[in-house]
């Protein structure tokens, strides 16, 4: 696995972007953060396109930047693959040609990417005689991610891309950007501000805030506390569950899913028996109880045990999280309710999930 | 009708086509460098660019016949190399309508490398395109309108050029006898018909050249869109 080593400080008048990071890149990696937060400079710095950053920049073994020893790789020899936030398909080019581009001046690079391969698994081949210009805004994304992969790159950096597209083009094709390091061995770094973004395609989660890394991790464990390390909203606060789907009950259209030897029930949904899934619970979506509920209409209740209870002072909220198996749940509870139920490290707890949504990657 | 009438015309077209071809190469640059410098002396140097354009003819070809002079260091260089004056002769002719028609090449094609922003160069950078590689397969690619307006604009200014070719190259025919001086001189020696002749043949030739661009440049521009 390549470790991505940024140690560097880039000074834009008045923005100043400094990170000091190892990042194992496998995967998928997102780096989240709100707008402003230098995650496009971070991209930038990375591909090359800001020679005046001071410091670091090394990808394994290699150093592509570093300031003190007048080193300075230039982009397009870093084997980077860039996917821009406006695609910058050439004009003047058809998608084929966009993509011969990428493919002829890549020929030599020893890699498993073809570009029968790419186009079939963008499914770009009725694509190819067009001029970008004709091109929807999704099917320009996809050329140029395309474009990018038949650079055979070590890397891949997307910057943003589906920022300009709608909910539905965004869910078309979420689902061939989630495939591209399985399919084709290529780690990616992935810069969004969109959350669903990051839950549904990241592995790991590099979160950027006031031109610093806030955290950094894992997925599932970097996400449940994001707002508290001051690399995420309170209002999105939560945790990311996996579960593996049960079966699902015609009769109630109901989908059962198997959380840690516990089950929950979701509204139907077309994914097979045995598949794994990921869920989004809320932090401010949970209820917890120290008897288990009876007579309630929420139905998903998961059995646990608080393991850390933070008071927010001045606010009358507390954030409780409750292990559960090897997982653990989130919730906002107020501070009175904390002190009322003796909630505290070690108390078995049943936690009420009001809402879960799906997060649609299926592995 | 007598050809050698047509002489000044053809001199005119090859002084116009090699003085564009030498703009291409020297204005390129040039113009790139223009686009993107933010050196401080970039405004002299653009200044420097577009005095050809308010200057009189006159004035610069004054300047040029001093500094193309054989008794000056750069004419008398050219003389020892080639064995040939710069002032009265074609050559002569070239540099000063190289200057001459400078703007004309470098302004259109700042404006198009200007125009295409970073977002293409970084796209190629991103494709392992090196500095060459990206200027030739993308920059001149997406620039097409600019060097065909820089071109055009080139090629026809040299071709009304007058003032300049008069001082710096005077009226030797054969050698710097342009159409418009040739004009000139039938108007002056009130031959009306071979001025009317020529006239003619310089309007009807610029006209079906302007033509050409637009119509090309219409063509051009719907298909890219």
């Amino acid at each position: 696995m390549d470790q991505l080593s940024l140690d560097f400080t880039l000074d834009q008048g008045g923005f100043a972007l400094s990170a000091a990071h190892q990042a194992p890149l496998r995967g998928i990696t997102a780096l989240f953060g709100p707008s402003g937060a230098g995650k496009s400079t971070l991209l930038r710095v990375i591909a090359g396109f800001e020679p005046g950053a001071r410091g670091r920049v090394g990808f394994g073994d290699t150093v592509w930047q570093d300031s003190a020893g007048g080193i300075f790789v230039p982009p397009h020899k870093r084997g980077i693959g860039m996917v821009f936030q406006d695609a910058r398909l050439f004009g003047h080019l058809s998608v084929a040609g966009n993509l011969d581009f990428a493919d002829r001046r890549s020929a030599a690079i020893p890699s498993d990417i073809t570009r029968d391969a790419v186009i079939a698994a963008l499914d770009l081949e009725p694509l190819l005689p067009r001029r970008p210009a004709s091109l929807s805004g999704g099917e320009r994304q996809r050329v140029a991610i395309g474009r990018a992969l038949l650079t055979r790159p070590h890397l891949m950096l997307m910057d943003e891309p589906l920022a300009a597209l709608d909910l539905r083009r965004k869910a078309a094709i979420l689902p061939y950007i989630a495939a591209l390091p399985q399919a084709f061995g290529v780690p990616v770094l992935y810069v969004t501000h969109a959350i669903d973004e990051v839950t549904r395609i990241a592995d790991d989660l590099i979160a950027l805030n006031k031109g610093q890394v806030a955290a950094a991790g894992p997925l599932a464990e970097t996400f449940a506390r994001l707002d508290l390390d001051g690399g995420g909203s309170r209002f999105e606060a939560g945790v990311i569950l996996s579960a593996t789907v049960v079966g699902t009950d015609t009769e109630w259209q109901l989908t059962g899913l198997d959380v840690e030897g516990q089950t929950l029930a979701m509204p139907a949904a077309q994914i097979d028996a045995g598949a794994q899934v990921q869920l989004r619970v809320r932090a401010r979506d949970v209820l917890l109880a120290t008897q288990r509920p009876e007579g309630l209409s929420a139905q998903n209740i998961l059995t646990g045990t608080v393991t850390e209870v933070i008071a927010e002072p001045d606010t009358a909220f507390a954030e409780v999280f409750v292990a559960v198996g090897a997982q653990s749940v989130r919730a906002r509870v107020t501070r009175v309710a904390v002190a009322q139920l003796g909630l505290a490290p070690g108390l078995p707890v049943h936690a009420v999930l009001k809402a879960i949504s799906f997060d649609r990657r299926v592995l | 009708m007598n050809l050698p009438a047509f002489d000044p015309l053809w001199l005119t077209l090859r002084l116009a086509a090699v003085t564009t071809l030498l703009l291409l190469v020297l204005g390129t640059p040039l113009a790139w460098w223009l686009a993107r410098s933010r050196s401080r002396i970039k405004p002299v140097v653009e200044a420097l660019t577009a005095l050809p354009l308010v200057l009189p003819p006159t004035v610069l070809g004054f300047y040029l016949l001093i500094l193309l002079s054989p008794t000056s260091p750069l004419g008398a260089a050219w003389r020892n190399a080639t064995g040939d004056t710069l002032t009265f002769s074609f050559a002569g002719l070239v540099v000063a309508s190289c200057l001459y028609s400078l703007p004309f090449m470098v302004q259109p094609l700042q404006a198009a490398f200007e125009g295409l922003g970073r977002g293409p160069l970084e796209a190629a950078a991103s494709l392992r395109a090196g500095p060459w590689d990206r200027f030739f397969r993308v920059v001149v690619p997406l620039s097409l309108r600019g060097y065909l307006t820089a071109t055009v604009l080139s090629f026809a200014h040299t071709i009304g050029e007058f003032g300049v070719v008069l001082m710096v190259g005077g009226n030797i025919p054969g050698r710097t006898k342009v159409i418009s001086i040739a004009i000139y001189e039938h108007v002056e020696t009130i031959n009306y018909a071979d001025a009317h002749l020529l006239s003619a043949v310089l309007l009807v030739f610029s006209f079906l050249i302007l033509l050409f661009v637009y119509v090309l440049n219409r063509r051009f521009r719907v298909r890219v869109g």
